[in-house]
């Protein structure tokens, strides 16, 4: 299906009101715009201790690390606050980043936290449009771990390294106390090359952009909830880790300044800075789920993102997992699903090029950016409603009844 | 998906939006509660507003359970959790919930012992596994989740269990709603009536509210086509002139209940003379308690924790939030010193609550009528933003 196809499909099950009218058109006084305003302040952190909530991707993780770390560290290339850190280094420019993984259990259907520590990490340089070189690997290991089961996973690492192209090329091992960790912490450190011309970021959005995901979503949070046998439900699930550098290489190739975008009408010829041809940005959605992308993609560049519910793939399994325990998929991780943004005329050959790859066979145009309301995120139930879709302020909480 | 997407199909809900706007009386305004948090959640999360007519606005009821919890029974649960050996397990939204020194996952983080569960039967494995150490479930809700407390407590007298008990705050529906229809700034049409709650106590509680009060009800199901269709049974009663308790959830309630989960609970819990709830004040026989017979199950015979009398916050409304006096964004504190991040009231907590399904949901529905009045009718939303 063309992206087009796609569109108007989605377009014709949410639009019921038609035409582009966007809400906020009367723009009123009261109680909306104080409540934007208060949400446009810097947000204060009034914990005095460290809960659960601050580790969980949300609005808690974001003040969390505006009021301490960009706080004491503030510098131009750690401000942005994205996946990877882009910079020149004598001739060549390089996107270095950092993940630090934390799983339980650290073995589940699809893979262990040795396949998430690599992938992590080489997936935020992919989605910096960075080709990954290498990575150095931090390993904090509880005393009283099985060494066969750290073999395991270290098997594990190496084989998703091998896939992703890239090699380990120092390290380092801690072993703390019995019950001073939970059995083993990873935490890996990636650089890799980016094209001197490419500019990607969350702050690239623009209105009529579209916005795709590569595959059904929310695949590795349910399978790890599941895996932890904590509730009676079992799925025939695996968690979606796998390298995005694939599906990367072939959106810069697909959107690239060299593809004729111009066959689709609509090239204005505008100078305005375009990023890399057709693409904006791309992200990683692990941690809070796409919603969470969304929303930083929203903020950052200024804009709406309008959502197709009905577009939006989910697999069967996860979204009855969801109904059952009353969590929204759109705000459950995954560990190998980036959410991409494109220019209108890039997005039937961007869709067509993640498609032609196996682990992008599921991709699917999901909305589009607007002008209205800035910094925030709609969506189209497939029940014909509006709703927005915020960022959570700690972990999704299930509800009792 | 079946037995959820049929309840969730467009066409169906715009036909039927087109019943309910032909119902509607030219120049009446038509305000209905919707008692269940439940019911609020499913209103915001798919945008059922938008298939009603300007003329019905819908009213958040007190049926969020974790909302109507007081200050004062999370500051003695913290109390309880703070003994020695104390592992508390309680339900995923009360974790949030403040009390007067800070929420459940707050306590966590300054050493407490408070872990989350899905059924308090998980509370019971838990307890099977820690024999050194005393297990108590955090027990809130309506009759909707009283039976499995009361099946948990008996389960685990059969076991001879000694080191699990609950932390009993169930409470009543029937005499939250005998107290919203008291309350003299009360202006309502008719309820959107519980589900759940209904599929344990039946129909027929709700019988003195078309009797004594003149208001119609609808027990209604969760899945929003169940939920316009309810509205449109209550319009058509006022249509009629007719005023009585309507059964929309046939598929799950039957009119006498469940008798085998009332009969637990009978054997489990008895009426508590009198609950604090958040925002509406003390109601007499509007809660439960644990039955002398149970009484090794019993946290507060164990504990014996303070009995915290806290009170709500000066600056929140969710007192005339949850009777539908105010809207969520009339309250003072809405969105700027109460928000998800810092909430000041119940409300805003749990994603049942109104004012936190409003928020997180249904914000920019108010950029259409902030500007008009402010008032609490006729809450219009534009329509579906197109995409195309």
């Amino acid at each position: 299906m063309t992206a087009a196809a796609q569109r108007g499909g989605a377009g014709g099950t949410g639009g019921a009101g038609g035409g582009a009218r966007g809400p906020g058109g009367r723009g009123g006084a009261g109680v909306l715009d104080r409540v934007e305003a208060a949400r446009r302040r810097r947000p204060k952190l009034r914990d005095t201790h460290i809960t659960s909530a601050h580790g969980a991707g949300g609005k808690a993780t974001a003040t969390l690390i505006d009021a301490v770390f960009l706080e004491a560290l503030r510098n131009p290339l750690l401000e942005p606050l994205e996946d990877a850190a882009v910079f020149t280094a004598g001739a060549e420019r390089l996107a270095l980043t950092t993940d630090s993984f934390v799983v339980t259990p650290l073995f589940f259907p699809g893979g262990s936290i040795g396949d998430l520590a690599v992938n992590g990490t080489v997936n935020d340089l992919a989605v910096a449009g960075a080709r990954p070189l290498h990575l150095a690997c931090a390993v904090i290991l509880e005393e009283g771990m099985d060494v066969e089961e750290l073999r395991r996973i270290v098997g594990d690492l190496a084989g998703a390294a091998a896939r992703a192209g890239v090699s380990v090329v120092t390290g380092d091992t801690k072993v703390v106390q019995r019950g001073r960790a939970d059995g083993c912490y990873i935490t890996t450190t990636g650089v890799g090359l980016v094209d001197p011309d490419l500019h990607l970021g969350a702050s690239m959005a623009r209105p009529g952009d579209v916005v795709l995901v590569t595959g059904p979503i929310g695949d590795h949070g349910i399978t790890v909830l599941l895996a932890r046998g904590e509730l009676d439900i079992s799925a025939d699930l695996r968690s979606d880790t796998a390298p995005l550098t694939g599906l990367a290489a072939r959106l810069l190739t697909a959107t690239g300044p060299r593809s004729d975008h111009s066959r689709h009408g609509e090239h204005d010829g505008r100078s305005e800075h375009r990023g890399h041809g057709g693409l904006r940005a791309m992200r990683d959605a692990t941690r809070g789920g796409v919603a969470t992308i969304l929303n930083e993609v929203a903020r950052a560049s200024g804009v709406g993102v309008v959502v197709d519910e009905d577009a939006v793939p989910v697999r069967t399994e996860v979204r009855g997992a969801c109904e059952l325990l009353g969590l929204d998929p759109l705000y459950v991780a995954c560990e190998g699903r980036m959410v991409a943004v494109v220019a209108p005329e890039a997005a039937d050959a961007a869709l067509a090029a993640l498609r032609a790859d196996p682990l992008g066979a599921g991709a699917a145009v999901i909305g589009r950016v607007v002008d209205e309301p800035p910094g925030t995120v709609l969506l189209n139930t497939t029940f014909g409603g509006t709703r927005i879709v915020d960022l959570l302020v700690g972990d999704p909480l299930p509800r009792i009844c | 998906m079946r037995f959820v997407d049929e309840y969730r199909d467009a066409g169906t809900a715009r036909a039927l939006s087109a019943r309910i706007a032909g119902l509607c009386e030219p120049g009446r305004d038509y305000a209905f509660m919707e008692v269940c948090g439940g019911h609020t959640h499913t209103i915001y999360k798919h945008g059922l507003e938008d298939h009603l007519p300007p003329a019905v606005s819908l009213v958040h009821g007190p049926g969020c359970p974790v909302c109507v919890i007081p200050m004062g029974r999370v500051d003695d649960a913290m109390h309880i959790a703070r003994q020695d050996g104390v592992i508390m397990t309680s339900f995923g939204d009360m974790m949030r919930v403040p009390g007067s020194h800070g929420s459940f996952f707050d306590a966590n983080a300054e050493g407490t012992d408070i872990r989350m569960v899905y059924s308090p039967l998980d509370s019971l494995k838990i307890a099977r596994a820690n024999p050194d150490r005393r297990v108590v479930f955090m027990a809130i809700g309506f009759e909707t989740t009283t039976p499995s407390t009361a099946m948990t407590v008996r389960r685990a007298a059969q076991e001879g269990l000694r080191n699990f008990s609950i932390f009993c705050n169930h409470i009543t529906i029937v005499p939250a709603l005998r107290a919203i229809l008291d309350s003299p700034d009360v202006r309502l049409d008719g309820f959107v009536g519980p589900g759940h709650v209904s599929t344990v106590i039946g129909c027929r509680p709700y019988d003195f509210i078309p009797r004594d009060y003149g208001r119609p009800l609808v027990v209604s199901g969760f899945e929003p086509l169940d939920i316009l269709q309810s509205i449109h049974h209550l319009l058509r009663q006022l249509r009629d002139g007719r005023c009585e308790v309507e059964n929309q959830y046939t598929r799950v309630v039957a009119a006498e209940g469940n008798p085998v989960a009332l009969a637990a609970i009978d054997e489990v819990l008895e009426p508590r003379a009198d609950f604090e709830w958040r925002g509406l004040g003390r109601i007499p026989w509007s809660a439960m308690q644990v039955r002398e017979r149970y009484a090794a199950f019993d946290a507060e015979r164990i504990f014996a924790p303070p009995g915290a009398r806290v009170e709500d916050p000066k600056a929140c409304q969710c007192g005339e939030v949850l009777t539908g006096v105010i809207k969520p964004w009339e309250c003072k504190v809405f969105g700027t010193g109460c928000t998800p991040e810092t909430p000041i009231g119940a409300c805003m907590v749990s994603p049942e609550g109104a004012c936190a399904a409003f928020y997180n949901f249904g914000r920019l529905r108010h950029r259409t009528l902030g500007a008009e009045s402010g008032s609490a009718g006729n809450a219009k939303a534009p329509k579906a933003v197109s995409t195309a």
